[in-house]
C-alpha cells in the first residue's frame, strides 16, 4: 500500500524508467477555477493550474522547502529587509518575449493595486508599503519593488519575514505579461490570449469540462520537462471522480470520497497515496459570550473529552493525525506537544470531568451547546462523533446546526449566535505564523473573538525576529498561550488523499500539495 | 393566429418582469454575499469590489440598472468566473444542454409514445403490465441513482462508453447522459399516452372509423393518435424547457458542461448576475415553449381555434 508515506518520498517508477510515447496527463481538479488570472484567484484548484502556467521567483521544492524559480539566485541583506533576485537570462514568456525584472515589478504592483480587485493581495503584506497601497492610501508605484536592471530585482520589506521566499511561490506574486493585460483588460486570461511564463501554456478552456495546457516551448527548462500536455477536469463530486478514475479517464484524482475509503483500501491499495498536508481541523469557541467567556476550565474540559485516536481511526479514517497542539508540522518549527498528548484517554476524561465540574456544570446541571458547521457529509459525521463523546463523558447536551457555506461564514463572523463552530485552515505558505496569525485580535479569521494582548505581542515580536531559531521559540511561546486559553480546540491535522495511476512517474507528495506537472512523467504501461 | 401569437408574446413581458423582480430580490435577501470567503477581505478591497459591481448602490437602483442592461441584452459580468460574462457562460452552456436535452426528449417521445400506444391497444395484457411496470420503475428510481449505476456498468465494468465528460462531443460521450435524462421522461410519456389512448379508443369517432371497415393501422395512426397526444403535448412544453436547460444532477454526475450546473453553483456562490441570467433565460424559454404548445394544440385539435 502506498499510504502513509512521508512527503518527498518518491513514488512510482524511478526517473529513468522507460517512458510512454504519449506524454499526456489527466488530472482531476475539484472545481472550475474562478479565473486563470493569478492575481484574481484564491482556491486550491486554481493553485494547481497556476503552478503549471506561471512561475514565481521561487518554487516549492519536493522536500517542503524553497528552490529557485524564475530567479536563479538571490541574496538577503543582514537585517532581512532587502532581497535581491537574479533573474535567468534564458527565461521566456510563452510568446517568446524575455521574462525580466520589469515583468515582476509590473506584476507585483498590479497585484496590490486596489483597481485590480485582487482578493488575495494581502499575501504581499510583508512588502514595503503593500498594506497602504491595498488600502488605497498610496499609489502602486510606492511598492518596495524595483528593477535594478533587466535581470536584477530588488524587494524591500517592512520587517524581517523569514517565510518571505515561501510567499513568492503564491500566485498573488506571479508576473503577468504586460502587453497582453493592457491589450485585453479584464478578459486576457483566455485561450488564444493568455501569455504565461511557466512550463505550460493555455491551449484550451471549455468551462465546466476541461482545461488543456501544453508545453511552453520557450520555457527556460523545457529540456527537462517530460509531459507534453496536461488536462485538468473540474469534478466536484468525489464519487464521480472516482468512477472516472476507475474507467481510466483520469491519471490522478483531486480527492477521494470519505465513505469509499475502505473499498479503495481493499481494491486499489497500490494506487492510494496518503500524505501529510499543511492544515488543521479545529472547533472554534465563541469566547465573547457565555458559556465560554472567561471560562477556561470549560474550554479545556471540551478539549480533553474528545478522543482523537478514535475519531481519526474510526471516523475520518484517511490517516489524519490527532491534533493536540494547534500548528501542524510547518517548516523550521518544532511542533508544540502539550502534556495532555502524553496522557491516556482515561486520564484525559478524568481531568475533563474535574474541569467540567469546576466550571459549574454536572450531570444534573448539564451544559447545553450548539455546534455549527457548514453543510457537508464529513463535517456532520465528525460533529456527531464529537457531540456523542461530549455527551458520554460529560453529559453535555448538544444540538447540531448546519448551514450552507455563505450563511455559515456570516453566522460565524457575527460572533452573535455561535457557541462552537467547525473550522479549518490550510496554510497559504509553509510557516507556523500563517496559522498563529488567525488568532491575532485583528485577524479577519478570528471568529472566536479571542483577544489576548500577550499573544498579539509575541506574534508581533516574532515577525521582527530575523533569527530562525529565536523566532520559532517566540512562536512556540505564543502557541503555548493559545493552548492555555484555548479559544479553539484542535481536532486533527489534514492529510492529502488521492489515487495515482502506477504509470505516473516521479510523483512526490508535498506538504502543501504543490505537485508541478513539469516534474512528473508518464511511464510506459 | 399571428395576432394571437403576438398578443401572447406581449402578454409574456409583464410575467417575465415579475419573475425578474422576484428572483432579483430573493437572491439578494439570501444571507452571505458574493465576496464572502473564509479569509475575510480587507475592508478596502471589499469596498472596491462592491463599487466595481455597483453593489454599493441602493437596491432599487441596482434593480433599475439590471433591467435596463437586460433590455439591451447585457446579462452583466459573472462574479464568480471573473474571466467571463454571463452571456458568454450561457452561450457556452446552452448548446450542450440543448443537444443532450433535445436528444433525450426525442428519444423519450419516440419510445414513450410507441410503448404507451402498444400498452393501450393491449390493455390489461402482459405487454401492458410489463410496459407500465417498467415505466413505474423509471419514474420511481431517481436519476442520481440510475446514472451512477449506468456508469458503473457500461463505463467501469464493461468499458464500452466513457464515464463522463463531453470529450469531442461525439455520440459515445452523450449516450449515457441522454439515456439517464430520457428514462424518467419515457416513463411519464408512456403513461400519459396509454391513458389518453385508452380514452380515445373508446370514443365515438374511433368506433365510426372501425365501423367503416378501415384497417386498424389507419384507425390508430390517422385518427386516434392525434387526439391521444394532446395531454402529451401539454406536458412536453414545460418538460422540454426543463430538460434542454440542463439537469443539475445529470450534469454533475457526468461532468457535462451544460447550463444546469450554473444555476446551483451561481446560487451557492451568490453569483447574483449568473443566477439572474439563468432564471431569465429559463423563464423566457418556458414562456416560448408554452406558446408553441398552444399553437400545436390548434393544429392537433380541430375544436381549438385562435383568432
Amino acid at each position: 500500500m502506498r499510504s502513509d508515506r512521508a512527503n518527498n518520498e518518491q513514488i512510482g517508477g524511478p526517473s529513468g524508467t522507460e517512458l510512454a510515447k504519449r506524454q499526456v496527463l489527466h488530472r482531476g481538479n475539484g472545481a472550475e477555477p474562478q479565473s486563470l488570472d493569478p492575481h484574481k484567484s484564491e482556491g486550491v484548484p486554481e493553485a494547481h493550474l497556476q503552478r503549471d502556467l506561471y512561475q514565481g521567483l521561487t518554487n516549492d521544492s519536493p522536500d517542503g522547502g524553497i528552490e529557485p524559480g524564475a530567479a536563479s539566485s538571490w541574496t538577503v541583506s543582514d537585517d532581512g529587509l532587502v532581497y535581491v533576485f537574479h533573474m535567468r537570462d534564458n527565461a521566456r514568456w510563452s510568446n517568446g518575449d524575455p521574462v525580466t525584472a520589469h515583468d515582476f515589478v509590473y506584476g507585483l504592483r498590479r497585484s496590490v493595486d486596489p483597481a485590480t480587485l485582487s482578493n488575495y493581495s494581502i499575501m504581499l503584506r510583508p512588502i514595503l508599503n503593500a498594506e497602504a497601497i491595498i488600502a488605497g492610501e498610496m499609489p502602486p508605484e510606492a511598492l518596495g519593488v524595483r528593477a535594478i536592471d533587466d535581470l536584477t530585482l530588488e524587494i524591500r520589506l517592512n520587517g524581517p519575514t523569514p517565510y518571505f521566499l515561501g510567499v513568492l511561490t503564491h500566485s498573488a506574486s506571479y508576473p503577468v505579461h504586460r502587453p497582453t493585460v493592457e491589450r485585453y483588460g479584464d478578459r486576457w486570461a483566455r485561450p488564444g490570449r493568455l501569455v504565461s511564463n511557466g512550463a505550460y501554456r493555455l491551449r484550451d478552456w471549455v468551462m465546466q469540462s476541461h482545461i488543456v495546457l501544453e508545453r511552453n516551448p520557450y520555457y527556460w527548462d523545457n529540456e527537462n520537462t517530460t509531459i507534453d500536455e496536461v488536462w485538468y477536469y473540474p469534478i466536484e463530486n468525489q464519487s464521480t471522480e472516482l468512477q472516472r478514475y476507475r474507467a481510466g479517464a483520469l491519471d490522478m484524482t483531486y480527492d477521494l470520497p470519505f465513505r469509499q475509503l475502505s473499498w479503495i483500501r481493499s481494491n486499489l491499495a497500490d494506487e492510494l497515496v496518503i500524505s501529510e498536508y499543511l492544515g488543521v481541523y479545529y472547533y472554534g469557541l465563541n469566547v465573547t459570550r457565555p458559556p465560554f467567556k472567561d471560562n477556561i476550565p470549560l474550554r479545556h474540559a471540551l478539549y480533553l473529552a474528545i478522543d482523537r485516536e478514535i475519531l481519526t481511526r474510526q471516523v475520518t479514517t484517511a490517516g489524519e493525525i490527532p491534533a493536540y497542539g494547534y500548528v501542524p508540522g510547518a517548516a523550521n518549527y518544532e511542533q508544540v506537544v502539550p502534556e495532555w498528548a502524553e496522557w491516556t484517554q482515561e486520564e484525559r476524561v478524568a481531568e475533563a470531568r474535574r474541569l467540567y465540574e469546576a466550571a459549574g456544570y454536572s450531570r444534573d446541571n448539564p451544559l447545553q451547546l450548539q455546534i455549527l458547521y457548514n453543510t457537508h457529509e464529513n463535517h456532520r459525521t465528525i460533529a456527531v462523533a464529537i457531540s456523542s463523546m461530549w455527551q458520554e463523558t460529560l453529559g453535555i447536551e448538544t444540538e447540531l446546526v448546519n448551514e450552507e457555506w455563505k450563511v455559515y461564514l456570516e453566522t460565524r463572523r457575527s460572533k452573535q449566535d455561535t457557541q462552537v463552530f467547525r473550522a479549518g485552515w490550510i496554510g497559504d505558505y509553509n510557516d507556523a505564523y500563517n496559522f498563529l496569525e488567525i488568532l491575532h485580535s485583528d485577524s479577519g479569521l478570528n471568529d472566536s473573538g479571542w483577544d489576548n494582548e500577550n499573544y498579539d505581542q509575541l506574534l508581533e515580536a516574532s515577525s521582527q525576529e530575523n533569527d530562525l531559531a529565536r523566532r520559532a521559540r517566540i512562536m512556540r511561546q505564543a502557541e503555548g498561550v493559545l493552548l492555555e486559553e484555548m479559544p479553539v480546540i484542535p481536532v486533527y491535522f489534514y492529510v492529502t488523499k488521492r489515487l495515482v495511476k502506477p504509470w505516473v512517474g516521479n510523483y512526490r507528495p508535498h506538504i502543501q500539495d504543490s505537485i508541478y506537472t513539469k516534474d512528473l512523467e508518464i511511464l510506459k504501461h | 393566429m399571428l395576432r394571437y401569437s403576438l398578443s401572447r408574446f406581449l402578454g409574456a413581458i409583464p410575467t417575465l418582469f415579475i419573475l425578474i423582480a422576484i428572483a432579483f430580490f430573493m437572491i439578494r435577501a439570501a444571507p452571505g454575499g458574493p465576496f464572502d470567503a473564509e479569509k475575510a477581505l480587507p475592508p478596502e478591497i471589499e469596498a472596491n469590489l462592491r463599487a466595481a459591481y455597483h453593489l454599493d448602490e441602493p437596491l432599487y437602483q441596482q434593480f433599475g440598472r439590471y433591467v435596463l442592461n437586460l433590455a439591451r441584452g447585457d446579462f452583466g459580468p459573472s462574479f464568480q468566473y471573473k474571466d467571463y460574462t454571463v452571456t458568454e457562460l450561457i452561450a457556452a452552456g446552452f448548446p450542450v444542454s440543448l443537444k443532450l436535452g433535445g436528444s433525450a426528449m426525442l428519444l423519450a417521445l419516440l419510445v414513450g409514445v410507441s410503448a404507451g400506444t402498444v400498452a393501450a391497444l393491449r390493455q390489461n395484457s402482459r405487454t401492458d403490465h410489463a410496459v407500465m411496470a417498467v415505466s413505474m420503475t423509471g419514474i420511481s428510481i431517481p436519476n442520481f441513482v440510475m446514472a451512477p449505476l449506468l456508469i458503473l456498468f457500461f463505463a467501469v465494468y464493461l468499458g464500452w462508453l466513457p464515464a463522463g465528460g463531453i470529450g469531442d462531443g461525439s455520440l459515445r460521450y452523450i449516450i449515457l447522459p441522454v439515456i439517464s435524462l430520457a428514462l424518467p421522461q419515457v416513463a411519464y410519456i408512456a403513461r400519459l399516452t396509454r391513458g389518453s389512448m385508452i380514452e380515445v379508443l373508446r370514443s365515438n369517432f374511433v368506433r365510426t372509423a372501425r365501423a367503416q371497415g378501415l384497417p386498424e393501422r389507419t384507425v390508430i395512426l390517422r385518427h386516434a393518435l392525434k387526439p391521444a397526444l394532446l395531454p402529451v403535448v401539454s406536458y412536453l412544453g414545460p418538460a422540454t424547457a426543463a430538460v434542454i436547460t440542463g439537469s443539475v444532477v445529470i450534469e454533475q454526475i457526468f461532468g457535462v458542461p451544460g447550463l444546469g450546473r450554473y444555476f446551483v453553483q451561481g446560487a451557492l456562490n451568490r453569483d447574483y448576475t449568473l443566477v439572474m441570467g439563468v432564471v431569465v433565460f429559463y423563464g423566457t424559454l418556458i414562456i416560448l415553449f408554452n406558446l408553441f404548445v398552444d399553437l400545436v394544440y390548434a393544429w392537433l385539435d380541430p375544436k381549438v381555434k385562435y383568432s
